[in-house]
């Protein structure tokens, strides 16, 4: 593991970092501002808790959208079903319906872990696929094609969005923290042994089951949290969007290599440059084809030019010029000790 | 018992149009070890060329396969060329992604020059049927498995009979050793995804007369063949078969006998329990480390 900074430097810049995008609506930004600052912060949740297990223990997942979707069902159907009040206090369900949303996606993880690399992949999206699939159709639950609909919050018109915007970064918040955790626990380095060499690792003694299941869980749970904050914000699911396989699923991934997969902050940086272009595009070439290939044309450029992803990129130049300052010291004071040793013999 | 097999024999019909589907997506697999996301694209592609044909230029669209296969050919080993040959770093994901990037930025194009109805090719046969022993078998779709099984014995023999299919089968089992001894890697790898490419414009065609499309319809499409893919064993070219048959048959059966809306289900399950019990598919081989 190569880190730019120190445990505590790095603390501080997660903190200053997150107090100065809690203070982000006060600044008077607008409502569309702001409503952009969600999806940023949605897109960096879900690129996080993604990491955990494309990032760290290498298993690409197409299968976090299944658990936004998931997520985002629970809550409408919480609404419908038992009934959790309304303004703010439904947001206290978020993390119940992580939890729950992280237990059922371990025997959904034992299918998939039954695979590994290229097949991996493919049996994640097929998950998606199929809840869509369960979603359009077990209309008694949940409401065909045309879905649930979730109350809308009686937040004041002006400050509507600031209320989701805070909720979406404690969910950010918390997959990031969760994410520095791992990475400086055993289980974090049990999760990139698994990465490395799986098979080696399991030689090694490394229980390799457990980071697997960990990091699965943990995505699915922080993925879950994502797609009920956005469920309430938009107040309504349906299957189309909740397990949008073609722009969510691949969008998470993209936010995640354009930052750099296996790192802390990669998704991050990542949603905040591909987000607003993302909504940018929309906006201002429509929902139209012109928006598809603007897109396509955006994961094309980060595949041939930015592979390894920004933080990555910038992380291993600041690397490289540290060392070469510190060998270029040690190099002057070996220098330094020859001509005092000339000296001597002089 | 009239109405069973009679959805056996759609089944099987249109098994072999989906076998074909997968052909190209197991092709380059092989050769490249890379999921090509843009496979549905590519077949949707071929419908809309032989829709362009059938409509403005009157060409039935089994003759125009003439044109749209080399032109899905060359269109592949450009995409090849200029979009996956480049990429260096992780290539095996990133594939994965640069793939799926073609599929939308085609989809884009598609959308933009067709526009997003549905749309159908309506020949004169379209509705004709053969009758024998009292069951229906439909021309369109008895046509479009005849010529599924011709391309795929082709493909067969290309690969099983000629050089080319020699270095395709070198470089599946091992890239770095088919370099030294002298296959062009490079070159075969071009070559593979550009006839995947052309196997799905020859399958697109035959969508396109089967049933209706239109630009998005790849995203519903490549999730089955990826299906397909996992439940035969990925890279398994019978294990393709295998799949795309047993895919239409059940989904054939459920939709007669019980209801449409659930036809795709018992294919999931089946896909879920194979997974559990076989992970490497029905005709995968079980490899160790990294796939």
């Amino acid at each position: 593991m190569r880190r730019v900074l120190a445990p505590h430097q790095g603390l501080l810049a997660g903190v200053t970092v997150i107090t100065v995008l809690a203070l982000f609506p006060f600044t008077g930004a607008e409502s569309w501002i702001v409503n952009i600052g969600i999806f940023t912060l949605m897109y960096a949740a879900l690129g996080s808790a993604w990491n955990l297990i494309g990032g760290y223990t290498g298993y690409i997942s197409l299968g976090s959208v299944a658990f936004f979707g998931l997520g985002a069902y629970a809550l409408a159907l919480t609404f419908q079903h038992i009934g959790v009040g309304n303004g703010l206090l439904p947001f206290l369900l978020v993390p119940v319906i992580g939890i729950v949303v992280g237990v059922i996606s371990l025997p959904l993880g034992f299918i998939a872990f039954r695979t590994r690399g290229l097949p991996f992949i493919i049996v994640t999206i097929s998950l998606v696929i199929i809840l869509q699939y369960l979603a359009l159709n077990l209309t008694a639950i949940t409401g065909g094609a045309p879905g649930l609909q979730v109350p809308l919050a009686p937040f004041p018109p002006g400050t509507y969005e600031m209320y989701f915007y805070w909720a979406m970064l404690v969910v950010f918040a918390l997959t990031l923290l969760a994410c520095a955790y791992v990475r400086r626990s055993r289980l974090g380095l049990m999760m990139f042994a698994v990465r490395e060499d799986e098979d080696k690792a399991r030689g090694l003694g490394v229980a390799t089951s457990v980071p697997k299941f960990a990091a699965f869980a943990g995505s699915a749970a922080f993925s879950a949290m994502a797609g009920a904050v956005w469920a309430y914000y938009l107040s309504t699911v349906y299957p189309q969007f909740a397990f949008d396989g073609e722009f969510l699923a691949m969008g998470i991934i993209l936010v995640a290599y354009l930052g750099g997969i296996g790192t802390l902050w990669g998704p991050f940086v990542g949603a905040l440059i591909l987000t607003p272009a993302q909504q940018y595009f929309a906006y201002s070439l429509g929902a139209n084809q012109f928006y598809l290939v603007a897109y396509a044309a955006v994961f094309v450029l980060v595949m041939l030019f930015l592979p390894r992803g920004v933080v990555t990129t910038i992380a291993d130049k600041t690397l490289r010029r540290r060392r070469r300052r510190i060998s270029a010291a040690e190099d002057s004071e070996r220098q330094a000790d020859a001509v005092g040793d000339v000296a001597t013999v002089g | 018992m009239h109405l069973l097999i009679q959805a056996i024999i759609l089944g099987v019909l249109t098994g072999g149009l989906y076998a074909l589907m997968t052909s190209g997506l197991t092709l380059t697999f092989g050769t490249m070890r890379i999921i090509n996301m843009a496979q549905g694209v590519f077949v949707v592609c071929g419908a809309y060329i032989a829709y362009t044909l059938f409509t403005y230029f009157t060409i039935d669209p089994f003759l125009s396969i003439l044109i749209s296969t080399p032109l899905m050919f060359a269109i592949g080993v450009t995409l090849q060329r200029f979009l996956l040959r480049p990429i260096r770093y992780d290539a095996h994901r990133l594939s994965l992604l640069m793939t799926w990037a073609m599929a939308i930025g085609i989809e884009g194009i598609l959308s933009f020059v067709f526009g997003t109805d549905f749309r159908g090719i309506v020949t004169s046969y379209q509705n004709t049927s053969l009758t024998l022993f009292g069951y229906q078998f439909p021309l369109v779709r008895v046509l479009a498995f005849v010529l599924s099984l011709v391309v795929l014995v082709g493909m067969y023999l290309v690969l099983s009979r000629t050089k080319f299919g020699r270095a395709v089968r070198a470089v599946s089992q091992r890239e770095s050793a088919a370099k030294l001894l002298g296959v062009n890697t490079d070159r075969t790898a071009a070559l593979a995804f550009g006839v995947g490419a052309a196997t799905a414009g020859a399958a697109g065609a035959m969508f396109g007369l089967v049933g209706s499309f239109d630009p998005a319809s790849h995203y519903d499409l490549i999730g089955r063949l990826l299906a397909i893919c996992v439940l035969g064993g990925l890279g398994s070219n019978a294990g393709a078969i295998t799949g795309a048959v047993v895919l239409a048959l059940s989904e054939s059966l459920v939709q007669a006998e019980l209801s449409p809306e659930w036809s795709s289900l018992p294919f999931y399950i089946l896909l879920v329990v194979v997974l559990i019990v076989r992970p490497q598919g029905l005709f995968g081989v079980r490899s160790r480390g990294a796939i």
